[in-house]
């Protein structure tokens, strides 16, 4: 065998070894500490528990209510608030309510986590050149390496369930959020910034007096697109044990239940479909100033 | 340099470059400035500026693109930090401030006008207005009844509430103009405010800016690329070529004696009428009878002389000083040969 035909390889032997050798640190690694970092992540599983129990204890009536509230201050269009009760009451009709409201929880839960992640990581990213070479290829890194991959760690440190699960989502949305943040700064006006620093202001007046309000609107498209991809991957979380949506989905791919998948499919795209006009329409609103009164 | 300048611009060189001190020599040594750039690498965009300004007159800075206006008045508020050399304000170094210090000093001393009003478009022209007054930390009532004073002032009375987008170019420089006064600081820098406007627009601002100066004893540093703004503003003009200063004092100077033919060639543009003075043309024999009804001041253009002189049916205005004695007279003839005399310079 010529070195033209074959790639120079590792010996089989020498390669398993050392595969082995990383999983069984890995293992003792999470064995070790694996009741510490679960200790770590109490609070997020009190705060998914809470969340959980108050969208399917409480009366659908009240939740319908205040989802179309939500959806009302977010968009203040009729059209939205109304779409979005009637996909959920034929969710409901088609029973899938206590799903859908557990996919809701870990949506909400994960999106809220990711954005108050991930707006500060943004934040660092446009004011340094240095964090933003460390971030970018870690970011890159998430964005690719398919979600099954690091459901491997996370299960073995974690085991199955919901945090596990909420990690994954996190990991998986917060991309966007970040490097959105970090664009919507850094696209910031030139002129405008150095009106700000011939006033006298601060990094920190500038940075919430201009930049922040001017980015505004990208940031808000970060946020949507963060809670679009959590949603989308409640069913690969299912996986691993998180409730809601997903599950149903895992079941019909795995017993050819077409009528059951389309539903809890479809499901999903309603729920999605609401989360994304009412943020879009948001963020839409806050552009207001943008527009230009007819000359009269 | 006398005590009574305000502002002293000491020796500033400003290089652009990977590393500007390494050059410092060379320019001193006189190298050219695309010498510098071609063999070098670095852009010298001031060389060796030295200018002392009066407080409570109006400077102009005159030049065309790439002559390094903009670059000096960032010098004055140090958005710009200069290679070498020194800009003493009110007697303090400011070259040598610490952040904190310069940031105190931004709030305080010196509010700035920009070409593009650079306003913030997610404001309102209210809350705009009082943007500098916001960052120093002043009450929201104090602040907002101090804008609306400037707004008034500047015409906008009405449009509080619009944003910036909603309103024409020169409503947003004269919001741009608001926003400088509403800090009342002793500094004014004005970056090409008014270019960007119509003519018609940019003759309003400049009267108004004119009787703001008047009224409010403000030292205004203004750049500019047109010589006939900078002549109607300017107490005193610069004008910038290649990052030098080619010639500084009030325009009569710069137009009767302009220093070289890049000057006379700006010159020769402008309407000598509207900037030669009584005083400077008229014949100081008095060999005439007093005639009352062409009296000029000294001081007036003499645009406005021939006006006087011409609608009084005579050939020969007198000249008055303020005391009413009289200083000299002046025909209509050296008038419109004033106004035409070839241009003669002095150099080259």
């Amino acid at each position: 065998m010529s070195l033209f035909n074959q790639i120079p390889q590792l010996s089989k032997d020498t390669l398993r070894a050392g595969k082995k050798a990383i999983d069984a640190s890995f293992k003792d690694f999470s064995r070790e500490y694996g009741d510490l970092i679960e200790l770590i992540f109490e609070p997020v599983k009190w705060l998914l528990i809470k969340s959980e129990n108050f969208l399917t204890d409480t009366s659908w009536i009240i939740i319908l209510v205040l989802i179309a509230s939500i959806a009302w201050l977010g968009s203040k269009s009729i059209k939205i608030v109304i779409g979005s009760v009637l996909t959920l009451l034929l969710i409901g009709y088609l029973g899938m309510w206590e799903n859908t409201m557990k996919t809701i929880s870990m949506t909400f839960v994960a999106a809220i986590l990711a954005i108050s992640i991930g707006i500060p990581i943004g934040i660092l990213m446009a004011r340094s050149n240095i964090a933003l070479r460390i971030a970018s290829p870690i970011l890159d890194v998430m964005q690719t390496m398919p979600s099954f991959v690091y459901l491997i760690p996370v299960v073995m440190l974690l085991g199955i369930g919901k945090v596990p699960g909420l990690l994954a989502v996190i990991i998986y949305a917060i991309p966007p959020i970040i490097r959105l943040t970090n664009l919507g700064i850094r696209l910031v006006n030139n002129n405008v910034m150095e009106a700000g620093h011939a006033y006298g202001a601060s990094y920190a007046q500038r940075l919430t007096k201009i930049q922040i309000p001017l980015a505004l609107p990208t940031i808000m498209a970060g946020i949507n697109q963060t809670i679009m991809l959590a949603l989308s991957m409640v069913v690969i979380a299912s996986m691993i044990g998180v409730q809601g949506l997903g599950q149903p989905v895992l079941q019909a791919i795995q017993n050819q239940f077409f009528t059951l998948g389309m539903m809890n499919g479809f499901a999903i795209v309603g729920i999605a479909i609401i989360f994304d006009r009412v943020t879009q329409a948001y963020g839409k609103r806050m552009q207001k100033y943008q527009e230009t009164v007819d000359e009269q | 340099m006398s005590n009574k300048e305000y502002i002293q611009i000491q020796n500033i060189n400003k290089i652009f470059g990977p590393n500007p001190e390494s050059v410092l020599d060379l320019v001193a040594d006189g190298i050219g400035k695309s010498e510098l750039q071609s063999k070098h690498n670095h852009v010298l965009a001031l060389q060796d500026i030295n200018i002392g300004i009066k407080k409570n007159k109006i400077q102009v800075f005159m030049g065309l693109s790439g002559s390094g206006k903009s670059t000096l008045i960032r010098h004055l508020n140090q958005l710009i930090h200069p290679t070498s050399g020194n800009v003493i304000i009110d007697g303090e170094d400011i070259t040598s401030m610490s952040d904190k210090e310069i940031t105190n000093f931004r709030r305080n001393k010196i509010a700035m006008g920009f070409q593009k009003f650079a306003l913030l478009p997610h404001r309102t022209v209210l809350s705009n207005t009082y943007f500098g007054l916001e960052i120093r930390g002043v009450e929201k009532k104090e602040r907002e009844k101090e804008a609306l004073k400037w707004i008034d002032r500047v015409g906008l009375n009405g449009f509080e509430n619009y944003y910036p987008n909603q309103l024409s170019g020169g409503m947003q420089q004269r919001v741009g103009l608001a926003r400088a006064l509403t800090n009342d600081a002793p500094i004014l820098l004005m970056d090409e405010p008014f270019s960007a406007l119509d003519p018609l627009i940019r003759m309003d601002m400049q009267d108004m800016l004119v009787q703001l100066e008047k009224e409010l004893n403000k030292t205004i540093i203004f750049i500019t690329h047109d010589l006939d703004e900078a002549l109607r503003l300017g107490d005193n003009i610069a004008i910038l070529r290649d990052g030098k200063i080619i010639q500084e004092g009030d325009g009569q100077e710069i137009v009767l004696n302009p220093e070289n033919s890049y000057i006379s060639k700006f010159v020769s543009e402008v309407n000598r009428g509207r900037v030669i003075q009584c005083k400077t043309i008229m014949k100081k024999e008095i060999n005439q009878e007093l005639t009352n009804e062409a009296i000029v001041s000294p001081d007036m253009t003499i645009e406005e002389a021939a006006k006087i002189i011409t609608e009084s049916g005579l050939d020969i205005g007198s000249v008055l000083n303020n005391k009413g004695k009289l200083v000299g007279t002046i025909s209509v003839q050296d008038i419109v040969a004033s106004i035409v005399t070839p241009i003669k310079y002095k150099n080259d």
